[in-house]
This record gives C-alpha cells, structure tokens and sequence, in this order.
C-alpha cells in the first residue's frame, strides 16, 4: 500500500472541499473495497477523508410515500430495517444475498454504489487492463472471462459491475442524491452507472469531489409479488453468474406492470424496456415470460468462459419472473431453488 | 549528481512514511492511545502493537473471516478495517470474551462439539458467532450457515461448528 494522508470530516461541505483540493484524494467509509485495492496496489488515493462521522446514517420518509436512505447506513442495518422488509423486500432479499454478514456490518450504502469490478484483470498488475491502465489493452478477451459480461460490453472491457443491492435499486428506480463542489443534484439510478464504452476506468457519473449523500426509493416497492434470485458457484458468500430482481404488478392474473434487471451481466444491472413492455398487458406465465427473456439475451454475446451465461441469463430470468409471479420469492437462507 | 535536485526530493518524498496519526480506541475493555501510520489496518495493530495474537491473519483480503471481531458489538473483518478509523470505539477480540476465568459459552461449545480441527479459523469463527447471537437473526441451521458463511473453514468442520451454535444459543 502505498502512503496517504488521513483525514476525518467534520461535516458534508468539509469533506467536498478537502476532496476538491487535492486531486489524487478519496473518501472512505466502510472501506471493504477499497483498502482491498489499496493493498493491491491498485487504488492508490494520496489522501483519504474519512466521512463515517457526517450525519448521514438515517433511514427517513419521503413525500409520496418513499424512503430517504443515508448514504452512510450499513447494509445490514438496511436489509434488516423493518420498513425496507415491508415496503422493499427485493431490496433486503439482494442485501441479503451480498457478501457475508462482517462486510455487510461495514460496508456503506453509497460505497456499495461505488463498488469496483472483481474482473480478476483488474486486480492482477502484472497483466493489461483498460480499467485499471487506459490504453493497455483487455485480458479478459480471449482470456478467463467466466465471470465477465455478455452485455453492453465493448472493446475495451467486458468487466461486470459486481453489486446485488444495486440491482434491486435499478428495478426500483431509486434516485442517489449528491453533493459537490457546485452544491446538490439528483441522479436518476439508470443515469448513475456507465457502460464501459471506451473509457472502461471511468464507472459513474459522479464527479470528483461529489459526495453520495442519500439514495431515495419512490413508493412504489413491489412488495407482493417479487424476488431477487442469485445464481452462483456456491451457496453463500460468492459474487453472482447472473442475478435477477424482479418487479411485479398482478390484476388478476394479468401482468400491470412488469420491471425487472439482471446482475452479473454487464457493467451495470441491466434492464431492458422492450422486454419490459411485451410483458405489460399479458397473463403471467412461462411463455411470455420466455418471450421477454428471449428479447434481453438477444443481443448478448459470449467471448467463450462465458458464452455458459446466455442460456443461464434466460432460465435464470423466466425462473424469477415465475417466482414473483407466485408469489413465492427465493428465500436467502433456504437455497433450494423455488 | 546525475538527476535533479527536485527528481531527487520526489524520489525521496515518496518513500518517507505518511504523517502519523493519533488513535484512542478500547480492546478488551482495556484504553489504548497509539500513534498510527495510516496504512496500519486493526489485524495488524491488534497482533503487532497490542501483541493479541488469537485474531488470525488468513487471506489479509476480507474473504476468509480469520480476523473476525467485534467491533462496538458488531462483527467486521480487522484486515480490511484501517486502525486509523477505529478511534473511540470499542474492540472485543477472541482474549476478551471468556469471563472471571469462565469460558465465554461459545468456547465451550465448540469444545463440547470438537468444532474445529488444526484451530485457525476458531478465534474468528468464535467473534463471529458471538456477533450472530448478538444480531439475534438466525434461529435455524440454515440459517445459521448462511450468515456465518463469512467464515471460511478449511477443515470443514461446518456441522460441528452449527451444533456448537445451536448450543451456545441456549446458553447466551
């Protein structure tokens, strides 16, 4: 690890501005990510601002209904609080299923936002790698790419984006507030991550020195019929092959509203509005939900290791389609898949 | 000199250690103030400053959960926990659970249960257990499993590592 300075913030405006004077400075909260690239050598941050003492702990209601989540909650403070199990359970089933229960303990909302691939390219120094070196040059074509991405991918990287909880947050359309040099703005979830494109080491929209502040989930949570099934090499504790959260809205056994993403596949949970649509207006069942599989993998493309995930990407999805149309989301605890 | 005074500071600059910072944090119920670099993480100042040598270094990259322990009651990994951000807190590690020189329950029950076999990820699984009593969440054995499956066991002593839960959940 190489050296940094270490600073706490007193408050929001305070951390902004000694974020903004230096230009190789970072925050830091949970940390379960990035001290791990720090000792690899990978992020090499010359100041660290230490913002686990800013007010931004609090889970609060929303005009309209919705749920303000500070930035600064922990992830098992949020799978577990009673208001997201009753309003947003995909998103406590995705928290659930992340990581293990230490690193939930530290890690952050806004952190989990700012979640670096696990592409092994990217960690290893010795090999190229477009995110970690621009330019270099992507291992992962033609290299082992099992766990690499089938969709949106390019050129230059085909590194997948390794958060549940923000796969869930993309079917929910949550909005993630920030706060920088220039004062607040808003990022809608589907603005917040990039596709790689050709500039793969840049993964968000945020600017330097902009702050996660809080992420605000609208009222509506798909609280009946949902799930967030993760499919992985082994049971517990393993980042995902695919994932998918599923959304929906049930009249009778017609499809009202159908949302759903998939995780694992792309450099950011990926969604798609066609699919979403042929389902609209449909009865619920294995045919249609078949058809709006078929409409996701079309366009995904394999590069070998990972050529397994197309056919995966489509069971996994009409699995999960079928078991929010239950009803009967997949447990976290009992893995047997429903 | 064959390369410029100021190629020379930079050369030097960055190999100087990063300005010193001052923590006070409770292990064990026990103040210490330490004069920290930043880089140190808590596994490393417990085992190499305090000289508590039951938190276990295994892969130093939060996937193994040897360095398990409790932070203000909550269980994190110490090898991902910079030292410098634990000011104020309190750290209980695997020395200070047993009580009055009565084993803490936990202990016991993975005596009772041989739940362990060479030992080196006890101390963490121990930490941890304590943690998932503490959070009051599991009841089942699966359960269990799933929410202690940040605690890798290389012997595969998982079976006897639950019964000794259970045990320990009717006795905490």
């Amino acid at each position: 690890m190489i050296a940094f300075h270490y600073s706490r913030a007193d408050n929001i405006a305070d951390a902004v501005n000694q974020v903004v004077a230096t230009s190789g400075a970072k925050f830091v909260a949970g940390g379960t990510n990035l001290v791990d690239l720090m000792k690899m050598d990978v992020e090499k941050p010359v100041k660290l601002i230490d913002v686990t003492r800013l007010p931004l702990g609090k889970v609060e209601e929303i005009a309209g209904g919705g749920l303000r989540i500070g930035a600064l909650v922990r992830n098992s403070d949020l799978a577990y609080h009673p208001a997201v199990e009753r309003r947003y359970p995909m998103l406590s089933s995705a928290l659930r299923a992340g990581a293990s229960q230490q690193l939930r303990n530290m890690a952050t909302v806004g952190g989990n936002l700012l979640q670096r691939t696990r592409c092994a390219y990217f960690y290893d120094l010795t090999t190229a790698c477009n995110k970690r070196e621009p330019g270099s040059g992507c291992s992962a074509i033609g290299g082992l790419n099992r766990m690499n991405a089938i969709l949106g991918t390019s050129d230059a990287c085909i590194a997948v984006h390794p958060s549940d909880m923000c796969v869930a947050l993309s079917v929910l359309e949550a909005k993630v507030r920030v706060t920088g040099p220039r004062g607040e703005r808003e990022i809608a979830f589907a603005d917040f991550h990039r596709l790689p494109g050709d500039t793969p080491q840049h993964e968000t929209n945020l600017n330097h020195g902009e702050l996660i502040t809080a992420i605000e989930l609208p009222a509506r949570g798909f609280a009946s019929n949902y799930t967030y099934l993760k499919i992985r090499d082994r049971l517990s504790y393993a980042f995902a092959l695919v994932s998918v959260a599923v959304g929906l809205e049930l009249e009778g056994g017609n499809i009202r509203e159908a949302r759903f993403a998939l995780g694992g596949v792309a450099h950011k949970p990926w969604r798609n509005a066609e699919a979403e649509a042929a389902l609209r207006g449909k009865a619920a069942g294995e045919a249609v939900f078949a058809q709006a599989a078929d409409i996701v993998l079309r366009e995904a493309k394999g590069f070998g290791g990972n050529s397994f995930k197309i056919d995966l990407g489509r069971r996994a999805l009409v699995r999960a389609l079928s078991q929010a149309a239950r009803g009967t989301p997949q447990s976290q605890s009992n893995k047997k898949i429903a | 000199m064959s390369f410029s005074s100021e190629a020379a500071n930079r050369a030097a600059s960055h190999d100087v250690a990063p300005p010193a910072v001052s923590v006070s944090f409770t292990v064990n119920g026990i103040d210490h103030a330490l004069i920290l670099d930043p880089r140190s993480t808590l596994l490393d100042v417990l085992r190499e400053h305090l000289d508590l040598h039951g938190t276990k270094k295994g892969c130093d990259q939060g996937q193994c959960g040897a360095c398990t322990v409790l932070i203000d009651g909550l269980r994190v990994v110490s090898c991902l926990t910079l030292a410098v951000m634990t000011d104020g807190k309190k750290v209980t590690t695997i020395e200070g659970l047993a009580k009055d020189g009565k084993l803490h329950p936990l202990q016991q029950a993975f005596i009772d249960h041989d739940a362990f076999q060479c030992g080196y990820c006890t101390p963490g699984q121990i930490c941890s257990a304590a943690g998932l009593i503490a959070e009051g969440k599991a009841t089942t054995p699966d359960e269990i499993r799933e929410l202690m499956s940040g605690n890798i066991c290389r012997c595969g002593a998982y079976t006897n590592i639950v019964a000794a839960i259970q045990q320990a959940m009717g006795h905490t």
